[in-house]
């Protein structure tokens, strides 16, 4: 198959068109934030910093904002952890029960969130008798992140094949030398985007972060839904939000440069 | 590297430490190996999560005291009966799905071009500059995003302010509204997978087929579609699933309807009734698990 100029030019404008409409929304999120109306209206009315200030300020966004960073960071590593043990041995043993286990890591983020919002508040508060706090969010996101670890490992792993491995065991290394030798810097830029993948999951999760926290944990979603329509909150709410995808540009871009780089030098 | 010849595991003096004698007995026994490997996943999936589901399966058969609002603990199908047969979970089951599978189809026919675009056309650099776009809404808080659809789509939004010149008006808020809502919210979850998929089709066969007279449109059919299935599942897994499931986006721009996330939604908070929420929320799992079995044979699972 060979595209023509003709045939790649519209690609190039449907995607084109495909990303403006993504960023739309983005749009008018970020000038929205400078807009001196606290509505929806369109066009903005005229242009102010307040809002910007007052999130600088706001001690409930930033509390907010670090609590989820401290939840997401734990759920991420623990993720991490379970993930890659997973799909090590999913991917380099048959044994019966394999296809039984993939469905079991893939079920927390097949089923609806709200289900297993509420199932696993159930479970904590009815049957475990563990009162709500920081602790459950965790367990919660760390359960739902192992499937973004576990996809991009096993899709490494199943590339990486095991020659090096065996040679590696030949040459007399033990098994955790290898693994930290050769299995994990083959491993590492999947890591990298798995744990990246989670950590988005974990900071932007609502639905199962309100089943699951205590009265006192406040998670960044849960602060902008209780903001969000609060007609002084919401410009706030538009600000935090431009803020963190801003952020959010530095990770992303050097992740896909690290996992560009080493597909070029396999 | 320097530091590799002076590590503790490699000196002949550590031979026959504990770590060396358990890492040979653990090359020796593969069942022993594995069962460490998947013991702590297992433990922490089972005790978290299918405990927990199961719990809540068993709780649809119980029933709410009316007086005390207590859980009673007798066994009954009253609660299953109710949302089988009742004309209100028939009526939202069939407009939930009707959602899902409306998000699903119209994600899929937006990521095929743009992702085909990022991994066939577009340069290496150019590539990477797109994931990076195609990800970046991720960071958005979702919050925020439906927030931003409900302040395009209101009646001072935007969309009308850019379709009121051509006579046309904004859809407002309603089914349309979710399901626009919805979609644009999943989308990068499904343009990842098929971009991926893409990515492992070799350049080589569609140059195979160019040379035995392929055209485009044979040579995707043919050729790009079987190898990029399962990833279109994987994508469509993502879509369908999350948009069976929410119930906020719904409530920011859904206007008077509702979905089964709702009713679950409304069940265990108002009407501290866990029991009938639990059994409403077996429509979505028995859907699942029938999409999942039906997808399962594609191979689609090892891509998500």
């Amino acid at each position: 198959m060979r595209l023509g100029k003709a045939a790649r030019g519209v690609l190039a404008a449907i995607s084109i068109l495909i990303l403006l409409v993504m960023y739309l929304p983005l749009a008018v999120v970020f000038i929205n934030s400078f807009s001196t109306s606290t509505s929806l209206s369109w066009p903005p009315p005229g242009f102010t910093l307040e809002w910007w200030v007052r999130a600088a300020n706001s001690a409930g966004a930033l509390n907010a904002i670090s609590t989820s960073v401290q939840v997401a960071l734990i759920a991420t590593l623990v993720s991490l952890l379970l993930g890659t043990l997973i799909s090590i041995g999913l991917q380099r043993y048959d044994f019966f029960g394999r296809d039984a286990i993939s469905l079991l890591v893939i079920l927390p983020i097949a089923l609806p969130g709200i289900i297993t919002g509420v199932a696993l508040n159930n479970a904590f508060r009815t049957m475990m008798g563990i009162p709500l706090s920081i602790w459950t969010v965790v367990i919660a996101h760390a359960t739902f992140c192992i499937v973004t670890v576990f996809n991009n490992t096993i899709a490494r792993l199943r590339r990486m094949g095991t020659s090096l491995e065996e040679a590696s065991a030949d040459l007399g290394a033990g098994l955790w030398t290898t693994f930290r030798l050769v299995t994990f810097p083959q491993l590492r830029s999947a890591l990298v985007a798995g744990g990246l993948l989670a950590f988005a999951l974990s900071f932007d999760e609502i639905i199962v972060t309100t089943f699951t926290a205590g009265s006192g944990v406040t998670t960044l979603p849960i602060w902008i839904l209780n903001n969000m329509f609060r007609p002084n909150q919401a410009p706030v709410v538009a600000v935090i939000a431009v803020v963190m995808v801003l952020v959010s540009i530095a990770p992303i871009y050097f992740a896909q440069r690290l996992s560009g780089a080493e597909q070029k030098v396999p | 590297m320097a530091t590799r010849t002076t590590d503790a595991a490699d000196t002949p003096r550590s031979r026959n430490s504990a770590a060396r004698r358990g890492s040979v007995l653990l090359s020796r026994h593969p069942r022993l190996r594995l069962s460490l490997l998947l013991s702590a996943p297992l433990v922490w999936l089972g005790l978290v999560y299918i405990v927990a589901l199961i719990a809540l399966l068993i709780t649809a058969f119980w029933t709410v005291d009316s007086f005390t609002g207590e859980i009673s603990q007798d066994w009954t199908l009253d609660n299953i009966i109710t949302v089988v047969t009742g004309a209100l979970y028939q009526t939202v089951t069939v407009r939930t799905v009707g959602v899902a599978v409306l998000v699903t189809i119209i994600d899929i026919a937006i990521a095929l071009p743009i992702a085909f675009y990022m991994a066939k056309v577009a340069s290496p650099r150019m590539q990477r500059l797109l994931v990076v776009a195609v990800l970046l809404p991720l960071w958005a808080s979702y919050l925020v995003k439906a927030y931003a659809w409900r302040s395009v789509l209101s009646q001072e939004g935007i969309l009308q302010w850019l379709l009121e010149p051509f006579g046309l008006s904004t859809p407002g808020y309603g089914l349309s509204a979710v399901v626009i809502t919805l979609a644009y919210l999943w989308l990068p979850y499904v343009i990842l997978p098929i971009y991926a998929g893409l990515e492992r089709v070799p350049d080589s066969l569609l140059e195979a087929s160019a040379d035995l007279g392929g055209k485009t449109w044979p040579t995707l059919r043919l050729v790009v579609l079987p190898i990029i299935w399962p990833a279109i599942i994987a994508g469509s897994i993502f879509a369908f699933a999350l948009s069976l499931g929410d119930y906020i986006t719904v409530n920011i721009v859904g206007g008077a309807s509702q979905m089964l996330g709702n009713l679950v939604y409304t069940n265990v908070g108002t009407a501290n009734n866990l029991p009938l929420a639990a059994a409403i929320a077996l429509i979505p799992i028995v859907i699942i698990f029938g999409y999942l079995a039906v997808v399962r044979r594609t191979g689609a699972l090892n891509n998500l």
